[in-house]
């Protein structure tokens, strides 16, 4: 009987095997692109809600502060979800005939509540808390991403767990001063003529002249200030508790 | 071949369930099919207080003393509460009363009815009770602010309001002596 194979054949067996680890590797890293991609975390991808309500109208239109309607973020856990009531007191005189407001309307004379779709949902399994954020100097934009310009929410960061840890293993990158919590706009670097009294004195207790001041300067100079224990920050039970 | 089969699956079949991403607890709003309405969060009992809201303090938190509204503040207006109302003040009030309280804010520009403004004549001599009675109880087409603003914030922003007017009708012997100098500089 003739041979079956060539010997090359045995080349090709060799790369074959040696192929598989690659093929694998690859199919682990698809599997991993694909979860961190927006098809699954659901970032920067917007939602569809009841009433078109838009941030950028508002914020940016009209000038609201995010706690005319988000009035627990600074005390909770929870940001908190305006009740209707909040939009009727300017919507029970404008536009009070506008087919998209039907939802609002009708909510408020029936009592009912529109049923808002939750564009950033954490598994229940993980434990976040607003207040503690907001107090120590991470503004809404840090996490939300310029809301102010979004006609629909959407998810600015995957919200995974390396996102979170990125942060709470070098806080210094992103802290900004606590009056500038609100701020949409904020960036470093900053005029040191835009700082507020309080925030001067601590980057001059510091030692830090330069201007515009850097946020490689600020930061930690915040983050001293503010009392920060960076080291308990990836405590597996402060999140899954 | 079997076993590993099953082995493989038992492996992968953990990630399917979503069980521990969406508990049995409510988060706060989360729908609820427990409830007739469809809502987790229950209405409050009537006649309830919930806990640390008891206030039998009528001034501070009625507003009123013996039934009238109060003409004066039911604690110390210090530099900070001062801060706190100008705070609160530009969040809850400045869009329609305007920064300065004109009553040319944001939204009147967009078409809500103009309010008075904090200058007039009438609500210069209103006492403090009225300003807090307004955001406590609302007034004509201006909804209350009760359940978002707390009685001690609800001062603070009236104490500010009252430094708003102030500063509107002041003459140039209310200016601190520093200050009265450049002004007179700057007038003549
Ligand atoms: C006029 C009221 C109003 C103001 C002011 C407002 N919001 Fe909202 N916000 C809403 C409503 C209503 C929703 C729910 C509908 C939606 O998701 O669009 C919402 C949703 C959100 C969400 C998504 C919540 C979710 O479902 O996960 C974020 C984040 C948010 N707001 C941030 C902000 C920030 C930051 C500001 C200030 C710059 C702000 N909002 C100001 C009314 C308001
Ligand atoms: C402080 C006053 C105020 C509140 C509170 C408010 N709105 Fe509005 N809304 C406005 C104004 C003013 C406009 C017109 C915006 C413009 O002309 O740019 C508007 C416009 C709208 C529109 C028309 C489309 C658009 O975006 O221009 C929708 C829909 C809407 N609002 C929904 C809501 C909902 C839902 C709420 C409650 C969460 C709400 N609004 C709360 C003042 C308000
Ligand atoms: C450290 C990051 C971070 C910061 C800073 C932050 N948020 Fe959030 N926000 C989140 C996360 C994470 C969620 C989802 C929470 C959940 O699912 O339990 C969320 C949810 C929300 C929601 C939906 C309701 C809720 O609480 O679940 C609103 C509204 C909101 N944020 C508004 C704000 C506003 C306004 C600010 C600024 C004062 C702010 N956030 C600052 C991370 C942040
Ligand atoms: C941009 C920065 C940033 C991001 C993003 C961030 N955090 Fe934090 N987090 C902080 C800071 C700063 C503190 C305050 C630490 C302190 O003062 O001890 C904090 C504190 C906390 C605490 C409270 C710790 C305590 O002592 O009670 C929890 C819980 C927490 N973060 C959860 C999360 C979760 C969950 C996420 C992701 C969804 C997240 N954080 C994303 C910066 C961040
Ligand atoms: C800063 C907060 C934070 C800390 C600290 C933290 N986690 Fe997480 N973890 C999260 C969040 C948020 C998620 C959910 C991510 C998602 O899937 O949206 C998560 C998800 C997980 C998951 C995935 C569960 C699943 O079914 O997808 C595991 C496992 C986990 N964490 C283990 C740990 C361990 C072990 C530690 C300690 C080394 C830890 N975590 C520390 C916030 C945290
Ligand atoms: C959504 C717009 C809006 C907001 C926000 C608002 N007001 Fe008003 N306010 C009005 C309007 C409109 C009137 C006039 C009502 C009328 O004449 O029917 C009014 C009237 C008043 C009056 C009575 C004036 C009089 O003629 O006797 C007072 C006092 C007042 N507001 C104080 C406040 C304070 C304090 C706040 C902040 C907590 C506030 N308002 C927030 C719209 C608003």
């Amino acid at each position: 009987m003739a041979q079956i194979f060539h010997p090359s054949a045995n080349l090709v067996a060799k790369a074959t095997i040696f192929g598989a680890a690659f093929i694998a590797a690859g199919a682990l890293w698809i599997g991993d692109r694909v979860h961190r991609s927006p098809y699954i975390t659901q970032a920067q991808v917007a939602r569809e809600q009841p009433v078109p309500f838009s941030h950028k109208h508002h914020v940016k239109g009209i000038g609201l502060d995010c706690r005319y309607c988000h009035g627990s973020v600074e005390e909770g856990a929870f940001a908190g979800i305006p009740p209707t009531k909040t939009c009727m007191t300017c919507h029970s005189q404008l536009f009070t005939d506008a087919p998209m407001l039907e939802p609002v309307r009708e909510s408020w004379r029936t009592n009912k509540s529109v049923e808002w779709v939750r564009v950033h949902d954490l598994p229940d399994f993980a434990y976040f808390n607003h207040s503690i954020h907001v107090a120590q100097g991470v503004g809404c934009s840090t996490c939300h991403g310029a809301v102010d310009e979004m006609p629909l929410v959407w998810r600015e960061h995957s919200l995974n767990m390396d996102w979170c840890l990125a942060c709470h293993r070098e806080p210094e990158r992103f802290i900004r001063p606590r009056e500038s919590i609100f701020d949409m706009d904020w960036e470093t670097p900053i005029a040191w003529s835009a700082l507020d009294g309080d925030t001067r004195s601590i980057l001059q207790a510091a030692g830090v002249e330069s201007d515009p001041v850097l946020q490689a300067d600020l930061g930690p100079a915040l983050v001293e200030a503010y009392g920060i224990v960076t080291a308990q920050l990836e405590n597996c039970s402060m999140c899954h508790r | 071949m079997r076993a590993f089969l099953l082995f493989l699956l038992l492996c992968v079949a953990p990630a399917c369930r979503q069980d521990m991403h969406d508990q049995p607890k409510v988060e706060p709003f989360e729908a609820s099919d427990f409830f007739a309405d469809g809502r987790s969060a229950r209405p409050q009992v009537e006649g309830t207080i919930a806990r640390g809201e008891l206030s039998l303090d009528e001034h501070l938190a009625a507003g009123r003393v013996d039934g009238e509204l109060a003409t004066t503040f039911p604690f110390e207006v210090t530099a900070e509460v001062m801060e706190r109302g100008r705070g609160r003040y530009a969040i809850f009030c400045a869009p329609c009363h305007g920064s300065v309280g004109h009553g040319d804010g944001m939204i009147v520009q967009r078409g809500l009815r103009a309010p008075t403004s904090f200058h007039s004549e009438r609500l210069r001599e209103s006492p403090p009770g009225y300003f807090f009675d307004v955001i406590t109880n609302g007034f004509g087409a201006m909804f209350d602010y009760a359940d978002r603003i707390t009685p001690r914030d609800r001062w603070a922003i009236v104490s500010f309001v009252r430094a708003l007017q102030l500063s509107q009708n002041a003459e140039l012997a209310d200016a601190a002596p520093e200050a009265r100098r450049v002004l007179e500089e700057e007038g003549s």
